[in-house]
């Protein structure tokens, strides 16, 4: 065996290092339309002192170092695009410092959405953080790796927007806090130092996030989920205007889908509503649809399709059978509301012309200051022209937001290649300068956001 | 080598390896997929395996002894069943299952696993030890043979032939006498009930032993069988049936909180004893049955049930499942799924470890010592801690 190899094992241990060809095989591939990747080596760290070992060495041989929380990305974000080791960091997965009345957790980046859910709910049930509409198997640090959002994007934004803390490993090994944990152990605030969080959005090219502090919300004892509906997309962006203007939702949800038929063209608006007494929800909906929504319900353009349905976790992974294929990836794009009758028509269309049932749903962000719009592409995992053609359509979604004004959310290679085309020459060589000082030997997921 | 002829090839695709196959129902880890506990690399969970069987297939990858071993590693505990959204949910297992076939058909399997189908094979037994010797540990109890008796006591392999599991099927013996069940044992005429041999895939073997068994049964005039191990009520209630099987098969935790609810056998007291119950897979996941082991528990007076964490559907399972038991395919570590399970128990602060399954029993016991926690946790069968507090001498 080779000199990394060896030096892997001393640092993590015979059963958490593998360069066997069926792991590789694994790691070689994620849940989307992404061409493998084949990584050299698998490593599973259990300890921030192990990440920072093993990029010190991964310097010394100049092997590439791809992170992976929970793979659930779908835009082959940590797949290796020039061999090298794959950190699974999901074995970092500890709890490690709950501040009830504080309201923040202290975890390892590892741990997984799912998991501190749990947690909050045995140990600190009046607390909840942002969940993505994942998988619970997604990691905390993954998540923030991506500039991920959550069930309380409405209210508070970004779940990178969310946090106190960070601890994170530079491609040169070296541990480093941010914010107010860099002086202490008290891991409450990430302002007001002069900001270092460069990190988040970065896909782990510029560092591995280890631990992180996340702000906890008040958590109701009830929580239930209203829909309104409308048939003209049109209406969707004041209607959100007056629903965040009322502030009285949680998660805000504007989504259209071509199955089930009976949904079609339909355009359902979420409405997450929590609170501690069955009074004060009544009072909320009075207020929202009595006031708030009463004319398009008088008008007979809008009206509540579902009102008190329990909030369930939401099961994505039911997209992958649309097709009976076992795969779907989505493009994610940062919007204005105002945009969302356009996503939807051209969304649609795309849909249409690749044979695929349209999936278009858009997540309002702040108090409606964007929107993270989502198109999902079904396709049979078994088909290779099937793949193909999600993928082409994801191209031409990736496209289409670039011509819409839009950011693509988590884009995937190709998506990065056009918004580093648009970008401005001053901002992309300050990311190159960050990524350079950052990254002297350019071994931190390269093929991510590299700028020529 | 594509694999042509492999069960699953329409739907196998269909896993999109999501991961929620690895969580208990409370979500509150990824830890509980036995293997990938174990492993904790993604090849290692339900979502890599069935992705590496489908690569395997398809020819993507060649066949290889880690290959082999990945999938043998999978337990069969079916808490990826009951956690994966999707419609192929159900079949999971039998994917497994199907590869295992394919390997058995074509000679590829582990070592471990191939001297486990070959004991039983010449021997009858996963132990290879003599089939004459399978009645010995009755001997001194002078248990009377099955001779149309209203129950067939089948005590299974590990009951016949482990020293611990042995203790086990006495004190069962002794909580059927003491009710007045009216049962017999066929000593050294049982076969094994190909469960196991089953699950590990060789089909063939395994219909030969059940087929025996059935025929045996058939002669002997069983109708109604009582098992010490879930493996053997689940092969007598769900594989059994295909092929001719009649009879009525319960484990004897059902028989005996019947007997407990007639008042036949005598509800004990215990003196205050701190006990956790851990479900095996095949009563629990498999078998649908929950209730009847705690009604046994909770009539012992005195006795505060205290339950782990991840019970019932998300029990986690001690390793043990479709053969494991026996290859030990996920020892050797602290991260082995039974050193997990006694971690997770020794939490609850109970003094005693319960369960219903001599597999469980066997390794779970393994598993106590090698935590160190043998002087702070018993792992006991139901029927020997029923036995204590009944003051029955075993």
């Amino acid at each position: 065996m080779d000199a990394v190899y060896r030096a892997l094992v001393d640092i993590v241990g015979s059963d958490y290092v593998s360069v066997q060809p069926e792991d590789l095989f694994t790691y070689s591939k994620d849940l989307g339309t992404s061409e493998p990747g084949k990584p050299d080596y698998v490593a599973a760290p259990k300890t921030t002192g192990a990440v920072s070992r093993i990029l010190k060495l991964a310097n010394e041989h100049k092997t590439p170092v791809i992170p992976l929380g929970g793979g659930m990305s779908l835009a082959g974000l940590a797949l290796p695009l020039k061999g090298g080791i794959i950190l699974d960091l999901k074995r970092m997965d500890r709890i490690l410092e709950l501040n009830e009345k504080g309201r923040y957790v202290v975890v390892e980046a590892g741990a997984s959405h799912g998991k501190l859910t749990s947690y909050l709910h045995k140990h600190a049930p009046r607390l909840m953080h942002s969940e993505p509409g994942a998988p619970p198997a997604a990691t905390i640090g993954g998540n923030l790796a991506i500039h991920g959002q959550g069930d309380l994007a409405h209210p508070y934004g970004f779940n990178s927007d969310m946090i106190a803390g960070m601890e994170v490993v530079l491609p040169t090994g070296e541990i480093c806090r941010i914010g107010s944990c860099a002086m202490g152990e008290k891991w409450y605030t990430l302002h007001p130092l002069p900001d270092l969080s460069l990190f988040l959005g970065w896909n782990g090219s510029t560092g591995i996030i280890t631990k992180v502090s996340l702000k906890l919300y008040p958590c109701k004892k009830i929580r239930e989920m209203d829909i309104f509906c409308v048939e003209d997309e049109n209406l969707v962006p004041e209607i959100l205007y007056e629903l965040t203007h009322a502030g009285m939702a949680g998660d805000l949800v504007a989504m259209s889908s071509k199955l089930p038929p009976y949904s079609d063209r339909l355009h359902m608006i979420s409405i997450a509503l929590s609170e501690d007494s069955r009074q004060e929800m009544e009072f909320k909906r009075q207020i929202l649809f009595d006031t708030h929504l009463a004319k398009y319900i008088r008008e007979g353009t809008g009206g509540i399709s579902m009102a008190g349905r329990d909030v369930e976790r939401p099961m994505v992974s039911k997209a992958s059978d649309w097709k009976k294929g076992g795969g779907f990836e989505y493009v994610g794009a940062i919007l204005p509301v105002t945009d969302y009758p356009e996503c939807y028509r051209r969304g649609a269309a795309i849909s249409a012309a690749h044979d695929i049932p349209y999936t278009v749903l858009g997540r309002v962000i702040g108090a409606g200051h964007a929107m993270m719009f989502s198109w999902s592409y079904a396709f049979n995992r078994a088909d290779e022209q099937s793949i193909a053609q999600a993928r082409k359509a994801l191209h031409e979604t990736d496209d289409l937001v670039m011509e819409l004004g839009g950011t693509i959310w988590k884009p995937a290679v190709y998506g990065q290649k056009l918004l580093l085309e648009k970008m401005d020459a001053n901002t992309l060589q300050m990311m190159k300068k960050v990524k350079t000082m950052l990254d002297p030997n350019a071994i931190m997921n390269p093929g991510h956001w590299e700028v020529d | 080598m594509r694999i042509s002829d492999y069960q699953y090839a329409d739907i196998i695709h269909r896993c999109f390896r999501c991961g929620y196959c690895k969580f208990p129902a409370d979500w509150s880890d990824v830890t509980n997929c036995p293997a990938y506990a174990r492993h904790r690399m993604e090849s290692w969970s339900s979502g890599g395996r069935l992705w590496l069987i489908r690569a395997w297939v398809t020819g993507e990858i060649e066949w290889s002894p880690y290959l082999a071993e990945i999938v043998y590693a999978c337990t069969a505990c079916r808490n990826c069943v009951e956690k994966c959204p999707l419609p192929i949910a159900d079949n999971i297992v039998n994917m497994v299952v199907a590869a295992r076939s394919e390997m058995v058909e074509r000679g590829l399997l582990p070592p471990a696993v191939r001297d486990v189908l070959t004991r039983v094979q010449q021997r009858g037994n996963p132990f290879g030890l003599p089939a004459k010797k399978r009645g010995e540990w009755a001997e001194d109890l002078r248990v009377e043979k099955f001779s149309g008796q209203d129950y067939l006591l089948y005590i299974g392999a590990d009951g016949s032939y482990d020293s611990r599991a042995q203790q086990a099927a006495t004190a069962l013996v002794r909580l059927l006498e003491k009710a007045g069940v009216s049962f017999g044992i066929l000593g050294k005429n049982e076969a094994d009930d190909g469960n196991d041999v089953a699950f590990m895939g060789e089909e063939g073997l395994a219909d030969y032993l059940m087929e025996q068994t059935i025929a045996r049964f058939r002669e002997l005039g069983v109708k109604q069988v009582i098992t010490l191990s879930p493996h053997a009520l689940y092969a007598f209630t769900a594989q059994y049936p295909r092929l001719g099987g009649d009879f009525q098969a319960y484990h004897y935790t059902q028989v005996l909180s019947g007997q407990l609810r007639t008042g036949a056998l005598p509800t004990p007291q215990s003196g205050g004893l701190r006990v956790t119950y851990h479900d095996p897979c095949f009563l629990g996941r498999w078998s649908n049955e929950y209730k009847a082991p705690r009604k046994v528990l909770g009539a012992i007076g005195g006795l505060q049930l205290a339950e782990m964490e991840r019970n019932r559907k998300s029990s986690l399972c001690c390793g043990g499942g479709s053969g494991n038991c026996y290859t030990d395919l996920l020892g050797g570590s602290e991260e082995s799924p039974a050193r997990i399970r006694i971690r997770q128990a020794a939490e609850t602060g109970a003094g005693i470890l319960a369960t219903a399954c001599p597999n469980c029993l066997v390794l779970l016991e393994d598993a106590v010592r090698a935590e160190g926690l043998d002087d702070k946790l018993d792992v006991r069968d139901i029927c020997e801690v029923f036995c204590q507090a009944s003051g029955i001498p075993l």
